[in-house]
């Protein structure tokens, strides 16, 4: 298939007559762009960028879907219905509690990268173990919430606000329990696989799932719990 | 043990439903004993349900899609009968029955017909044309397609078992929640559409990363085929827009199961609410439908005129345009929701504005023809019908963009005459196109032109028979989804429009005529050449049907028309390229995973729907061990060896020797 065309110098003239602007040629500046990169015509990506890249896309299209719920606790953050409002149902110590447990949990995972980097199966492990226990506490201390809320007769059925609120804060934890199990499974595969391609571009994409939640979580934190607090 | 599912969920008072149900069960028994006594279960196994191969997948996508129209169109008939004869009668369907069918009818036509088909060529084009092997994620691939089909076969088993929904194909609430629609009915459709949702998002993300990051050599974002331009922008608003459709539907199913408030008229929900985000999918849902199929009339165009497309860069810039915009323009479907003078001014403007987009390519597709050598074969016909019929479909578009106007037309059937013009006009007209155009490349045999052509009059036809008169109708005053009619003097419009019906019948019938003589002649209609259309882009540098491979050595693209390019080199110096080195090549290997996934993720819908709660909880755990097993597998990919590699291309070169030769006789001709 790779058929002998013009030489490039020709090319480059017959280009410049048929577009003398030069039109869409400068994306990457005077820089060449960077083979493996999948960028202008350099040709495809290594694998492990088409990995990172796809699940950041996929990554984009779950923080749709959280906006949809942000947009729906925006709409019905004053429908209580006769019901409790937002400031009384915010425990800010509990949150200031699980937000503290979120964001190390996002830098042990940091941590944990950088050990696969360095190829130590041990501290990678460590790391994670210390992730996964973190987002435990987060999750535990959020049903512990919704329980205590519930026993005070605080449930999604009493009104459209707490049915934004369970709904927008539910998805997120439910997210950081997909992580729990996600991450379980890494550990296993590491231990026993070792750090084959594969498993290094799952534990890519398991990295950025971690810190995108956490991004989510920032924005609960203030928009649900903080601003709720206060109004 | 069996939660709400009973004998009485299947349908044996009602005679309609119950003989499809037979004739449908007799027709698939039949199917599956012959592929058992002809021992074609390890072949299909082996080569289609387990592969990895994005043309494989493809040719699914597009079996699945045109059964499903068949399938929606059997609704559509029952729809134009029923109001032809309900005119001061009682019809032959009765007003819960005929709800399910309008409703299944827009349901199955655009996420199980339309869908899967664009969703398809996507699949089968992409990388083909991108001078790849693959997509980005082969085995997600797979997934997608059978999360698509398991959603499909949801939608279908609720004709047997049970209802579908009788809300319309948006399931607006309140009507749509429990306390109003207290069925499985609207179970069925979340559940399918929600399963089907995760099939087309795995999809959307592939053909991103794909365009974006896996060109081959060469290939810069101004070289690539107007198709893959277009299939980019589809993908980039599958992946904006259906996880809006999986939050919206999501809420909708825990205000049924669980009795929440999102869009509830009690306690605080906000029926708009429901409105609003599913338009904020449901309207770019109309652009992933028609880029695609702006992108096949392109390559159909230029390929059938001798030309290259008419303002290349210009048709970039506007199916961007359109891709952006059509972000911002859903509030035009409940103009009537009463947001005030502002907002629909903004959304009226707005939805105007894609017209300038849209207007562009008309000129673009209409500019290409001009002084080029056009040859009227099918694709061509389909695609200057589609010229014509879309430029109505579009004017009737801006008037209803209108909000006065739009409060006169409000969910009459002048709107249903005029979203039937463009979908039909522009989507399917294009479907039509694109299976004729890349028939041949798909199964190395033609498609009869007769017969084609045929079809391609008695659908275009048909169509405005069928549709001319709903505008008439809608002009008049009558609402849509009328299950009775009590103005006498509408008799006639019904009447032609069921002409119209009889002659679109004419059509598919034609259609599948097409397909059994061609399968009958194959060997007559065979294409040798790889090229049968005289082709310019690099789908045509492959062999009909192409190896699993597609590109025995990846292609250096050398500028815009890719293959055009190679074609009148090889002319010029009367001969090919030199043979190249060859190289063994790494495939992925075939995988079980998306089927089993798609079974379990069957089960679960199944059991929510019915509320068999041990059962979806079973299938969930099962599906999620899947995934785990499919995770420990160590063998990811095979090597093809350099041999096998060589025997393929090498006979790809005899035939574009015999090919070449074959040209340079013809221009030795006076």
């Amino acid at each position: 298939m790779s058929d002998i065309g013009l030489p490039a110098s020709v090319e480059a003239l017959r280009r410049v007559r048929e577009d003398p602007h030069r039109l869409g040629h400068h994306a990457h500046g005077a820089r060449e762009p960077v083979t493996g990169a999948g960028h202008g015509a350099t040709g495809p990506a290594q694998k492990r960028i088409i990995v990172g890249y796809g699940f950041w896309i996929f990554l984009l299209s779950d923080i749709v879907v959280f906006s949809c719920f942000f947009a729906a606790f925006a709409v019905q953050r004053g429908e209580t219905a006769g019901g409790p409002s937002m400031a009384e149902i915010v425990d800010v110590r509990r949150v200031v509690f699980e937000t503290a447990a979120l964001l190390l949990s996002s830098y042990t995972c940091m941590l944990s990268f950088a050990s696969t980097n360095a190829r130590s199966r041990l501290w990678t492990e460590v790391f994670l173990l210390v992730t996964g226990l973190l987002g435990l506490v987060f999750v535990l201390l959020e049903v512990q919430e919704f329980v205590e809320l519930a026993g005070r007769g605080i449930t999604p059925q009493r009104s459209g606000m707490l049915t934004a609120f369970f709904g927008l804060v539910g998805l997120h934890g439910l997210h950081v329990t997909a992580g729990g199990l996600w991450l379980a499974t890494m550990m296993a595969q590491v231990l026993i696989k070792g750090f084959r391609r594969e498993i290094v571009h799952r534990l890519i994409c398991f990295n950025l799932f971690w810190h995108a939640l956490d991004i989510v979580w920032i924005g609960i934190f203030t928009i649900v719990y903080l601003m709720g607090s206060i109004a | 043990m069996f939660g709400k599912l009973s004998l009485s969920a299947i349908p044996l008072s009602q005679p309609i439903p119950l003989i499809t149900s037979g004739v449908v069960i007799l027709i698939v028994i039949g199917v599956l004993s012959l592929v058992t006594i002809k021992g074609w279960w390890p072949y299909l196994w082996r080569e289609w349900i387990t592969s990895v191969d994005h043309k494989r997948i493809g040719v699914m996508y597009c079996l699945l899609g045109v059964l499903m129209l068949i399938r929606g169109f059997a609704d559509a008939i029952m729809m134009r009968t029923q109001q032809a004869m309900a005119i001061n009668a009682p019809g032959y369907l009765p007003p819960e029955h005929y709800d399910q069918i309008f409703t299944a009818h827009g349901t199955i036509m655009i996420l199980f017909g339309a869908m899967p088909l664009v969703l398809g060529f996507m699949n089968f084009l992409v990388p083909l044309q991108l001078g790849v092997r693959d997509v980005a994620f082969p085995t997600f691939n797979s997934v997608g397609f059978w999360l698509t089909a398991s959603g499909a076969l949801l939608v279908n088993l609720s004709l047997f078992i049970g209802e579908f929904a009788r809300t319309g194909w948006l399931p607006y609430p309140p009507l749509s929640e429990a306390t109003y629609t207290p069925g499985v009915g609207v179970d069925y459709y979340l559940w399918a559409v929600q399963i089907s949702g995760v099939g087309t998002l795995i999809t959307g993300i592939n053909v991103v990363t794909t365009v974006l990051k896996m060109r081959c050599r060469g290939m810069s974002y101004l070289r690539m085929p107007v198709f893959c331009w277009t299939a980019l922008a589809s993908c980039l608003l599958i992946v904006a827009a259906f996880p809006v459709l999986t939050a919206t539907l999501a809420m909708l199913t825990l205000d049924r199961y669980v009795g929440w408030h999102y869009f509830t008229n009690t306690a605080g929900g906000n029926p708009m609410m429901f409105v609003n985000l599913v338009w904020a999918w449901g309207h770019p849902e109309v652009y992933i439908l028609v880029l695609p199929a702006f992108g096949i009339y392109s390559e159909i165009f230029s390929t059938f005129s001798g030309k290259p497309l008419f303002g290349y860069r210009s048709m970039v810039v506007a199916t961007m345009f359109i891709c952006v915009v059509s972000m911002m323009v859903w509030l035009h479907h409940f103009f009537t929701m009463g947001a005030g003078a502002a907002v629909n001014t903004f959304f009226g403007i707005s939805s105007s504005i894609i017209a300038v987009g849209t207007g562009v390519k008309i000129y673009n597709w209409i500019f290409t023809m001009y002084g080029g050598r056009v040859r009227f074969e099918t694709p061509m016909l389909w695609s200057m019908g589609f010229i014509f019929t879309f430029i109505i479909g579009g004017l009737t578009g801006v008037l209803l963009a209108v909000p006065p106007a739009d409060f006169l037309t409000h969910n009459s059937m002048f709107l249903v005459a005029h979203f039937h013009n463009v979908i039909i006009g522009g989507v399917v007209f294009a479907i039509f196109a694109g299976l004729e155009f890349w028939f041949p490349k798909a199964f190395g045999f033609r498609l009869h032109e007769g017969w084609g052509k045929a079809a391609f009059w008695f659908a275009f036809i048909g169509f405005w028979v069928t549709f001319t008169p709903l505008y008439v109708l809608g002009l008049l005053g009558m609402t849509r989804r009328l299950q009775h009619i009590n103005v006498p003097e509408w008799r006639p419009w019904l009447y032609v429009s069921v002409i119209g019906v009889g002659i679109l019948i004419l059509g598919v019938i034609t259609q599948v005529m097409q397909l059994v003589v061609s399968i009958r002649d194959r060997e007559r209609l065979r294409d040798v050449t790889g090229d049968p259309w005289d082709g310019r882009s690099l789908e045509w540098a492959t062999p009909s049907p192409p190896p699993f491979f597609n590109f025995a050595v990846m292609p250096n693209v050398e500028g815009e028309e890719a293959y055009w390019g190679i074609k009148l080199r090889a002319v010029e110096s009367q001969q090919l390229s030199p043979e190249p080195q060859y190289e063994p090549i790494e495939m992925p290997v075939n995988s079980p995973v998306g089927f089993y996934t798609a079974f379990f993720a069957s089960v679960f819908g199944f059991s929510m729907i019915w509320h068999i709660w041990w059962l979806a909880a079973v299938a969930l755990v099962a599906a999620f061990a899947g995934f785990v097993g499919f995770a420990w597998r160590d063998v990811h990919e095979f090597e093809v060896p350099a041999e096998e590699v060589a025997r393929v291309d090498r006979a790809r070169r005899a035939a574009r020797e015999a090919l070449l030769e074959r040209l340079s006789r013809q221009e030795a001709l006076p």
